[in-house]
């Protein structure tokens, strides 16, 4: 019995079926009309991506002289696994049960989270889903959870009423969801957070948390915010950076 | 229809008797209040339009005049009527006169009330026979052309730029869509006015302003006559804006319209008051114009659990109901909105979507349904996703639903690309074809999942309903019954518009409209 290939992590490449087979699927349109040309312009393009051997399966006419491609190749770059470093959010993540004690344990006072779906964006699911008290796929929200005051103030918040909000309740941290990313308006506008909060003189009082399905930890860090959470993200992994910085960033003096 | 589900005809009965009741409730309210953007919508019917030089639309400058003279509570036509009389000048030259501080226009001498009347109904007579005239000018097109068969295939553009729209709704249609809706830009239903002229830069969505809306009418008919079917154009007057965007709807002959103060008041926090009012002129337009009204009671359903909350929609829809007959608006018209959006992984959840569905049919027979995709459990694994939305497909063809909002498999990630729409075009022209007679082949099991299911979210909505008789409509939403959002009665925007009517007050639309011949 010959053995299976075993993968190199310093070159990865995609697998189909076979190790190291580069195998990819893609899928797009072309604005020319649909044709033979048209067949030939996807496999230039995708050769040019460094995916060898194109196989045009499938290609139709979307009615205005464009064509959709569903297209197999085999992708020559490979990628060193074994060097790949990704900024994470440092915390370890608890229950809601532990978050709850670990506030009573170390914080020992109610604390209060402001939230909101900030700008123009008017979709308020990310936000509800952190802070309402159903929560979102059994994972309950902020507001059920006995030590934290949750105040989701909803959809097309202006920064400035956030802050001013924040200070009025002398928060202690402000949660800001960004799900609408189309032309990437949610960098202007938490940008403009940060700098407004600077302004007031409060950056270094509040745990700054934005989250949404475009939004990275990375992203976060970089737009000067102290974490990012993105799709998949519950309740607990917010309020378990909360607490946890809270205390290591000696906050607990309210 | 013979009901599948054993439906209780009593209970449907005394639910549909206590919609009425919320609604004549409410109907008390808004019969003795105006708007600011009611007012702004008898300007723009008048023939005002255009804007000032720092982008003021000039029905807001009018209406703002009348407001700051303390006259709004009189209306809109009351004022224009008598300038028209003391100046000679028609809307248009009287709104411009204003907007150059020429004119005060409630600082004038007054006319006989009498006269005053016979001047606008004049000129409103004109705009309502232009109204009368696109409607006909459809049927013919429907005559001639023909559409395509229900469910009717809607789906969305988006750009921000209305010539981009343009180019995915050409392309939408030829692939088989029947109705194209340009997505507004997100934040448009709070603005307390409507932008004009036609618009390339938007986020999420395009402005609807007239001149948009006349841009993609002549672009659907001409694609419509080349492929020789009608494709209706839809767009949104929910928000602070209802009758204003109805009215331009009905200017431009849009075919479908969003329509619903509930969504406003829950989804953006429009003021109760504010938009139950805006709402009953915007529908009274959308019923004589011939356009089919959607409410949005999917809405419910993604920010409240589609399994418990599923008798809200049920009682929602029941008051839509009656609020669109109290304007005028045939139930041929009414585009009552549901939502396929139960967790995927819930057992047996697909009879659960059936059962609503089959409900709402039988419940409405002869309601074109709105029925709404997954949304809230779509994720980044579009082939599941594409999955999903033939699933809700299925439920579709089997339920005779009247207009099916196409879910798209990229959901949860972009506005749709072109080819996102041509895959869900063919999905479901796919399902719908080849299933098209499965919903007439089967029966449902007495007392099984889905005839108990659908018997269960009926009794839960018509007890919903009693107790908003009760209790009135305000409240019942204050308490965070709908959608679990709670809204006060003198929160959110919009709530500095409202007045009330003093006994001068007239609105020549909503006679000639309601009261007038409608063929």
């Amino acid at each position: 019995m010959t053995g299976v290939a075993k993968v190199d992590l310093t070159k990865v490449r995609p697998y189909g079926d076979t190790m190291d087979d580069g195998m990819i699927q893609l899928g797009f349109t072309l604005p020319v009309p649909d044709g033979d040309e048209a067949v030939e312009a996807a496999k230039q393009l995708v050769k040019k991506m460094g995916v060898n051997e194109p196989n045009v399966v499938h290609h139709a006419d979307l009615g205005v002289g464009y064509t959709y491609f569903v297209v197999y190749g085999k992708c020559q770059h490979t990628v060193d696994y074994s060097k790949i470093e990704v900024p994470k959010i440092d915390v370890e993540v608890m229950s809601k049960e532990q978050v709850e004690r670990y506030i009573k344990d170390n914080i020992k006072r109610k604390i209060v989270i402001v939230g909101a779906c900030t700008g123009t964006d008017a979709h308020t699911v990310g936000i509800d889903a952190i802070m309402n008290m159903k929560g979102y796929n059994h994972h309950f929200g902020l507001e059920r959870y006995e030590g934290i005051e949750a105040i989701n103030m909803g959809s097309q918040v202006p920064n400035e009423d956030l802050i001013a909000k924040a200070i009025e309740t002398n928060a202690d941290a402000i949660l800001v969801s960004q799900v609408v990313t189309q032309k990437d308006v949610h960098i202007p506008n938490l940008t403009q957070l940060v700098e407004l909060l600077e302004a007031e003189g409060i950056r270094d009082k509040v745990i700054l948390v934005c989250g949404g399905p475009r939004i990275s930890h990375e992203l976060a860090k970089e737009l000067g915010y102290d974490a990012g959470f993105g799709s998949g993200s519950y309740a607990e992994d917010v309020a378990s950076f909360v607490v946890t910085e809270i205390v290591n960033r000696k906050l607990v003096e309210a | 229809m013979i009901s599948k589900l054993n439906l209780n005809p009593e209970i449907i009965d005394s639910a549909r008797n206590s919609a009425r009741n919320i609604a004549e409730d409410v109907q008390s309210f808004i019969d003795v209040h105006t708007t600011v953007s009611t007012e702004r919508t008898v300007a723009r019917l008048m023939g005002i339009d255009g804007i000032d030089e720092i982008e003021k639309p000039l029905p807001n400058v009018i209406v703002d005049n009348i407001g700051e003279g303390g006259g709004l509570r009189r209306g809109a036509a009351y004022w224009i009527g008598n300038a028209m009389l003391n100046t000679g000048d028609n809307p248009q030259t009287i709104a411009e006169r204003i907007s150059k501080g020429e004119l005060d226009i409630t600082r004038i001498p007054m006319a006989s009330e009498e006269k005053i009347r016979d001047t606008v109904f004049l000129v409103a007579r004109e705009t309502v026979e232009r109204i009368r005239k696109n409607r006909k000018q459809r049927e013919r097109y429907l005559k001639e052309l023909g559409e395509g068969t229900q469910p009717y295939i809607y789906v969305i553009v988006a750009t921000g730029n209305i010539y981009e729209d343009i180019i995915q709704a050409k392309a939408a249609a030829k692939q088989g869509a029947d109705i194209i809706a340009v997505i507004r830009t997100t934040g448009q239903s709070l603005l307390d006015y409507v932008p004009y002229g036609p618009t390339t830069e938007g986020f999420g969505g395009t402005y609807a302003t007239q001149a948009n809306f006349k841009l993609m009418r002549k672009a659907l008919d001409e694609v419509g006559e080349e492929i020789g079917r009608y494709i209706r154009l839809c767009n949104y007057c929910s928000g602070l804006c209802m009758p204003e965007i109805a009215a331009m709807g009905a200017i431009e002959r849009l075919d479908v319209m969003l329509n619903d103060a509930l969504y406003g008041i829950l989804f953006r926090d429009i003021n109760m008051q504010r938009t139950l009012v805006d709402q009953f002129f915007s529908r009274v337009i959308n019923g004589f114009s011939g356009v089919i009204i959607n409410t949005g009671e999917d809405n419910y359903l993604t920010t409240d659990d589609a399994v418990e909350a599923a008798h809200t929609v049920l009682a929602s829809q029941l008051i839509n109901e009656q609020f669109a007959l109290k304007a005028g608006l045939p139930e041929e018209q009414m585009g009552l909105g549901h939502a396929f959006e139960m967790d995927p992984y819930l057992k047996d959840g697909f009879l659960l979507e059936l059962a609503q569905a089959q409900m709402a049919r039988e419940i409405f027979p002869d309601a074109p349904l709105k029925y709404m995709p997954p949304t809230k459990y779509m994720t980044g694994n579009i082939f599941r996703g594409h999955v999903q939305d033939a699933m809700f497909n299925m439920i579709s063809i089997m339920t005779h639903q009247g207009i099916q909002l196409l879910g798209m498999m990229t959901e949860a990630i972009h506005t749709p690309h072109l080819h996102d729409r041509f895959l869900a075009i063919e999905n479901a022209k796919y399902i719908f074809n080849n299933a098209k007679d499965l919903g007439d082949e089967i029966t449902f099991k007495e007392n099984g999942i889905i005839m108990s299911r659908a018997q269960e979210v009926l009794a839960k909505a018509e007890k919903l309903l009693k107790q908003i008789e009760k209790e009135g409509l305000y409240s019942t939403i204050e308490q965070g019954k709908f959608g679990g959002v709670k809204r006060s009665r003198t929160g959110g925007k919009g709530l500095e518009g409202v007045t009330t009517k003093d006994s001068g007050y007239f609105n020549p639309f909503i006679s000639l409209m309601l009261g007038g011949d409608r063929k």
